[in-house]
């Protein structure tokens, strides 16, 4: 049923898609050209060292020797550290806002809990310095003598630190994990916990039915508060101490790529560093966009499913699906 | 029943953890307000606002400069990222449900998780290199980078809580896609939309890690677009890494202003797309 629109009208249509479109397609080129761009400038460094360059440990620029692994290892660690810490409790919030809270409370609770996302990385690494660090430094000063022995807690009591970064990290990434695996656990239809409850199920194993279900999106959700962690920068390198050496200590100074990269850029008075402390952003850009994508991916396999539910019936306001709580 | 009490009991532990978790994650929150608040407030003065910094060593002084800064940094990026996000916003509602509009709208997601220093990078390989000097626009522009996803989503958000009738009305009185887009649904999303782009500026306004390459910070009061500028966060970063006790109490205070501008745009986003769900639903 082609209706007869004057064909100026069409062009006028065609002209607005166009127009439109472009600005969409410059959101797809940016990405684009941020990875292209980091590669030209990061060539230099590539084309000497190749892989050396994330194998050895030596980060002298003075001698221009480039070896990033202490970076890659404070990165990985400080990120899995944090996501020790806050996964359980990201999950514990996202189920109590979404299963078990009352409705009142609901609400402001989600809100304060996002307003962690809020609070600028500058605003952490401050009250890191100030007051994470000084407590952290006396829990440290206080360890007992057999727990030193341990690798996991040796050396001085420094307070900046791989605990301080990975207690920060945590914090900062905990609304990130809650508010999407929120979304994911609403996405999970109450059948599947009504059904649970049919069977005589207690609360917690109704919950254990729905995250199941939801899981691919849990695990989505926790990865992009992966991601968040690998890239955040400011907060970190103001309490990790900035230290270039592999250790398993989380009282240990150590470093991570985006501090190294907030530390040093600036100085880097030759190409050649300039162009390794570039290398270490392609990556930090290469391994985000792979834990974005993925995440990304998995978060909209669960949650498709219900978009595509509000879209078909006006559902009548008594039939709200709300899990039976 | 032995059975059926161990698994009630180990339920009521759960619950229980589970309201624990979000009480172990207000802590914090409390704590950092608490802290920026008592120290930002008893070092914040009218000088904070109004001087410039003084020579290393001397007492006194403010961040008018960074003030300043901040405020031409983020108007850059706005020049930016407004009418690009906006107008990809709109187009992601008016023909998204392509292919290409998954894939932007899958990019712009997966662009607002790059890290802040990698897109200062980028701005520094774009902006700072060719000239050889930092510089206020190469700051605004890896701003504006970070700010363009965050307002093509929430545009096209709120361009969706406009309910397609309208749209139908004016079609069907013969007015163009592009009339119909921007004479009725994007004035009728405008104040979610204006919004949206509040909450993209204040994230932006607390960014540091792009400008430390880019606009690098400048000690000195500058409103030249092609010089090295000062900004409030770059600013209370080199202040609360100082050794000085005075600059430790201006990080606070330029701290507390920060908390104030994110915390009051955060409410007013909350306040503003509540009523619009609202008004739309019925």
């Amino acid at each position: 049923m082609k209706n007869p629109p004057s064909s100026r009208r069409s062009a006028d249509d065609r002209g607005f898609r166009l127009a439109t479109g472009f600005s969409a397609l410059l959101v797809v080129l940016l990405v684009a050209a941020i990875g292209l761009e980091l590669y030209r400038t990061s060539h230099l460094s590539i084309a000497k060292f190749g892989l050396r360059f994330w194998k050895t440990t030596t980060w002298d620029p003075v001698a221009g020797q480039f070896g990033a692994l202490p970076f890659i290892w404070g990165t990985l660690y400080s990120s899995v550290l944090a996501l020790l810490l806050s996964t359980p409790v990201a999950l514990g919030i996202a189920i109590f806002l979404s299963e078990l809270s009352p409705r009142p409370l609901r609400t402001p609770l989600a809100f304060l809990t996002e307003l962690l996302a809020a609070i600028p990385s500058i605003v952490y690494g401050l009250w890191g310095i100030f007051v994470l660090v000084p407590a952290v430094r006396r829990l440290e000063v206080w360890t007992p003598d057999w727990m030193k022995k341990i690798p996991l807690f040796s050396g001085p009591p420094l307070g900046v630190g791989m605990l301080s970064a990975g207690l920060v990290l945590a914090v900062m990434v905990i609304p990130f994990t809650s508010s999407v695996a929120r979304e994911v656990l609403k996405a999970v239809p109450s059948t599947q916990r009504e059904a649970a409850y049919a069977l005589g199920a207690t609360r917690w194993e109704a919950i254990q039915a729905a995250l199941r279900y939801g899981r691919t999106g849990i695990i989505g959700a926790v990865m992009l508060g992966f991601g968040r962690a690998i890239g955040e920068t400011m907060a970190v390198t103001m309490v990790i101490g900035n230290n270039p050496r592999i250790s398993w200590s989380v009282y240990a100074a150590q470093h991570t790529m985006a501090a190294v990269i907030a530390n040093e850029f600036t100085e880097a008075d030759t190409d050649l560093y300039l162009s390794a402390l570039v290398e270490i952003g392609l990556v930090l850009f290469v391994i985000t966009l792979v834990i974005n994508a993925l995440s990304r991916f998995l978060i909209w396999s669960v949650t498709r499913e219900v978009k595509v539910k509000t879209v078909a019936p006006v559902a009548p306001p008594a039939a709200a699906p709300e899990a039976a709580a | 029943m032995n059975g059926t009490t161990r698994r009630k009991l180990l339920s009521g532990f759960v619950v229980f953890l589970c309201g624990a978790a979000v009480v172990v994650a207000l802590v914090p929150l409390f704590l950092i307000f608490a802290y920026v608040l008592q120290k930002g407030f008893s070092s914040l003065s009218w000088d904070f606002f109004t001087r410039n910094p003084r020579p290393v060593g001397e007492t006194g002084g403010g961040m008018a400069n960074a003030i300043v800064g901040t405020l031409i940094l983020i108007g850059i990026a706005s020049g930016i990222a407004v009418p690009v996000g906006m107008v990809a916003g709109v187009y992601l509602s008016e023909y998204g449900k392509k292919p290409f509009g998954s894939l932007v709208r899958f990019t712009a997601d997966v662009l607002n998780g790059v890290p802040s220093i990698v897109i200062g990078i980028f701005a520094y390989g774009l902006a700072v290199l060719p000239v050889k000097h930092f510089s206020a626009l190469a700051g605004g522009l890896a701003l504006g980078f970070m700010m363009i996803p965050i307002i093509t989503r929430t545009t096209e958000e709120l361009l969706n809580l406009v309910p397609g009738t309208l749209r139908e009305g004016a079609l069907a009185l013969g007015a163009t896609r592009a009339r119909a887009a921007f004479s009725v649904m994007v004035p009728a999303a405008l104040p979610g939309i204006m919004t949206g782009i509040l909450v993209a500026l204040a994230r932006i306004a607390g960014e540091t890690a792009p400008l430390l390459f880019t606009a690098f910070g400048n000690r000195f009061f500058s409103t030249r677009l092609d010089q090295p500028i000062a900004s409030l966060t770059v600013q209370v970063f080199t202040y609360a890494i100082s050794p000085y006790d005075d600059w430790h109490r201006q990080a606070w205070a330029g701290a507390l202003v920060l908390v104030a501008v994110v915390f009051l745009f955060s409410v007013l986003a909350r306040v503003v797309t509540r009523r619009l769900e609202r008004m739309h639903r019925t």
